[in-house]
């Protein structure tokens, strides 16, 4: 297991962050946020023409086979510019979920293999019906979701990425099943209803989904604890470069801005604060890239909850140090600081708190707790 | 020179040497052999290869007779790297083989009683006469100064430049006359340190070790080296400092609580991503890509060390201290008696080797490059400077 990047994966985040830079600078993300927040047409570009829509599906159903490595470099290339595409919610947790039913299922997989093949190739894009809010510990928190023959009923709540998706891939009772999203308003016998909600996190809002009777297919098994764990860990990339954006914005900013007749940043009360920062984001490096490494290894449940754990809570003190750091500009709409901010703190929440992760450790580290608390 | 061919080299000196025999002549054989640091240049314990390589001869090797790393830590981590940087070929062939077998223990004289964190600003005179210098000062905070045959020393050689231009860096030898050492007690009631007093010190010239005048920056080589040694060291998961609050933790469920168990919990995530980290840095290392992230293990590891044996002197509700004889330590060990000794132990970890507030001062302007504090002592001839 090596914790460095590849030459590949240099190449592949050189060719994401210069389509980035070109396309969506913080500026741009800002100015439609509160529009129109997924932006489809790099979407197109970076799925197809870069190809990372297909890097987590097999080459056997069309897809670059590449390993979570690759992916979660993308993720925090995507981070650093908190990047309105559905890559983590379609490219990584529909997709993996729909790998995994295939290669299950086997020669009976035929449809799950076919929808993998429009993934991959970027024609169409995947939600996992799963609430964001959901964890590896509790994979259905939000969701209750119940099948009678070929039929879905019920509503999962905060589900990411849902409203750009032309396909949600629901997980019920171990089985994966497929819903083509018709756009529907209202709650119809036998469509589906996907409902955005205002959401804190502008550059990845949710939305309430709710099946009524809907007519869905079943692709194959779904380990959905385990589906949300990969995610997890890869999500720990994303969070690496939204913090990294913070404390290089942040470090850019201190060496300008002039107070005292001084750049604020030679005050060793700031300076000290940004050497802390930066220490805890080499640390971030390190858990995401073990996280990313090992995802078929024993030891994958540790990386992944040391991961989230650490790096959930890096990113939120990163914003939040740039945000303290920059100031009054800082609190200002028309900076993008608290895009970064908002991203960071609904990923905290997001497939397990830092919380979650350390009560998982306790079992999984052999950390046990008091046991009924003696005094 | 690839893997496998070290390794066929590693069972050619196993086969010519029996490690059940004399523990000293196996550990010479193995420098004369290139296999004691296999980065380092033929002739000099090493075979110029990879430093990602050493890994391999460790493996081969273990089981082995090993070196004594508590006592031999200054002259591995610190001594060594300056030698072979700064060295002439006759200093590198007189100092290393004994250094790394062990034979000749080295320390550090470096810190004064009036120069700790500004180091630069230290008054040990050298005086130059003839083909020798006279050297007068004091030093402290000299760990293992009585087991040492050597010492790595910084004098002041023209105090009538700015501090930093003015320093000379010299080999000391422990058994010239006017070397006198003396055990400096510490908060845990063992005397580790010492203060070393020089008085009228001479040395040869083939002593020094680079340009006079050129120290500071002879210093700064070990000085990074001393920070990748304190704080860089591999560990296992669950290893180190929070390896000794586990064992407490599982054996005494009856002590356990809900605020400690979190913190714990916390300081076990915060123990797992420094300890990849160091991994991530050696790998940097062995690709020889060296990164930024030296300077930071130190910080990380003197947090964790003072979080994690605080807390466990905490859970034990144990209000004894084992022992607080003063007496010599053979060597340094963090990690080694009772939790009440660690604990006090810890406390030097944030000071020794730079502070951590040095720490973040080097770390903010030399990694990330931002402005230094208005400087009043920088063109100032030493001399002048107000102490």
């Amino acid at each position: 297991m090596t914790l460095l990047y590849s030459e590949v994966e240099e190449e592949l985040r050189a060719a994401v962050r210069a389509l980035l830079a070109d396309r969506c600078p913080p500026a741009a993300v800002l100015k439609r946020v509160e529009s129109d927040p997924y932006d489809l047409d790099l979407w197109k570009t970076l799925a197809g023409e870069i190809g990372v829509a297909g890097l987590l599906v097999p080459e056997e159903f069309g897809g670059a086979g590449a390993s979570a490595s690759e992916a979660a470099v993308v993720l925090e290339e995507l981070g650093r510019g908190v990047a309105p595409v559905p890559f983590f919610t379609s490219s990584v947790l529909a997709t993996y979920a729909l790998a995994r039913a295939a290669s299950a299922a086997g020669t009976a997989g035929a449809c799950a293999g076919e929808l993998l093949g429009r993934l991959a190739e970027g024609r169409a894009t995947a939600a996992l019906a799963v609430s964001f809010a959901a964890s590896p510990y509790r994979p259905l928190r939000g969701a209750s979701v119940s099948v009678d023959g070929e039929r879905l009923s019920g509503t999962v709540a905060a589900v990411a990425g849902a409203d750009v998706a032309d396909v949600l891939l629901v997980p019920v009772e171990g089985d994966l099943f497929a819903v083509e999203a018709g756009v529907e308003a209202g709650v119809e016998v036998g469509a589906v209803s996907v409902e955005a909600v205002p959401s804190f996190d502008l550059t990845r809002p949710v939305a309430a989904v709710t099946f009524s009777r809907t007519p869905a297919t079943r692709l194959g098994a779904c380990d959905l604890a385990g589906v949300l764990r990969f995610g997890a860990g890869l999500l720990a990339s994303e969070q690496l470069g939204v913090a990294e954006w913070c404390l290089d914005g942040t470090l850019g900013y201190i060496r300008e801005r002039h107070q005292f007749a001084r750049p604020i940043g030679s005050f060793q009360a700031v300076k000290h604060r940004l050497a802390d920062l930066w220490l805890d984001v080499v640390r971030a490096r390190a858990a995401a890239r073990a996280a990313a490494a090992d995802t078929s290894s024993a030891s994958h449940a540790v990386s992944v909850a040391v991961a989230q754990a650490w790096n959930s809570a890096v990113a939120v003190h990163a914003a939040e140090e740039a945000l303290q750091l920059h100031g009054g500009i800082g609190m200002t709409w028309e900076h993008p600081i608290h895009l970064y901010l908002k991203r960071a703190k609904a990923a905290e929440i997001a497939l397990g708190t830092p919380g979650d992760h350390k009560e998982a450790l306790a079992s999984l580290a052999d950390v046990p707790g008091p046991e009924g608390g003696q005094q | 020179m690839d893997e496998a061919q070290l390794k066929e080299r590693v069972a050619a000196f196993l086969s010519e040497n029996h490690p059940g025999g004399d523990r000293l002549e196996f550990l010479r054989a193995r420098f004369d052999a290139g296999l004691a640091w296999v980065w380092f240049p033929e002739g000099l314990g090493g075979l110029g290869v990879s430093r990602e390589l050493q890994q391999v001869v460790e493996r081969e090797l273990a089981g082995t007779p090993q070196l004594n790393t508590g006592v031999q830590g200054i002259g591995l981590g610190m001594a060594a790297p300056t030698i072979l940087a700064f060295g002439t070929e006759e200093q590198r062939r007189r100092f290393l083989r004994p250094l790394w077998t062990g034979e000749e223990i080295w320390c550090q004289l470096f810190s004064e009683p009036g120069a700790g964190s500004d180091l630069a600003t230290l008054g040990t005179r050298a005086v130059r006469d003839g083909e020798e210098w006279i050297v007068d000062g004091q030093k402290v905070w000299t760990s293992g100064a009585h087991h040492a045959r050597w010492a790595i020393l910084v004098a002041r050689t023209d105090p009538d430049v700015p501090k930093h231009r003015g320093l000379t860096y010299f080999v000391c030898d422990m058994h010239t006359p006017g070397v006198e050492v003396r055990p400096l007690r510490q908060i845990t009631g063992e005397a580790e340190f010492n203060e070393v007093f020089l008085t009228g010190v001479r040395l040869p010239d083939d002593l020094r070790l680079g340009e006079v005048g050129d120290g500071w920056r002879v210093a700064q080589t070990t000085l990074m080296n001393e920070r990748v040694a304190i704080g860089g060291a591999p560990v296992r998961q669950g290893g180190g400092m929070v390896g000794a609050v586990l064992e407490a933790w599982r054996a005494h469920p009856e002590l356990r609580t809900h605020e400690l168990h979190q913190r714990l919990l916390s300081l076990w995530v915060e123990a797992e991503v420094t300890r990849l980290s160091g991994a991530r840095l050696r790998e940097q290392l062995a690709a020889g890509q060296p990164g930024p992230e030296g300077s930071g293990m130190k910080l990380s590891f003197a947090r964790l060390n003072q979080a994690l044996s605080g807390l466990d002197v905490e859970f034990r509700r144990d209000l004894g201290y084992d022992d607080w004889t003063f007496r010599r330590s053979d060597e340094v060990d963090f990690y080694g008696r009772g939790p009440g000794y660690r604990y006090l132990r810890a406390k030097g970890n944030s000071i020794e080797g730079g502070t951590s507030e040095i720490l973040r001062n080097i770390i903010a302007e030399r990694v990330l490059g931002l402005p230094s504090e208005p400087r009043v002592d920088k063109d100032v001839p030493w001399k002048d400077l107000p102490r």
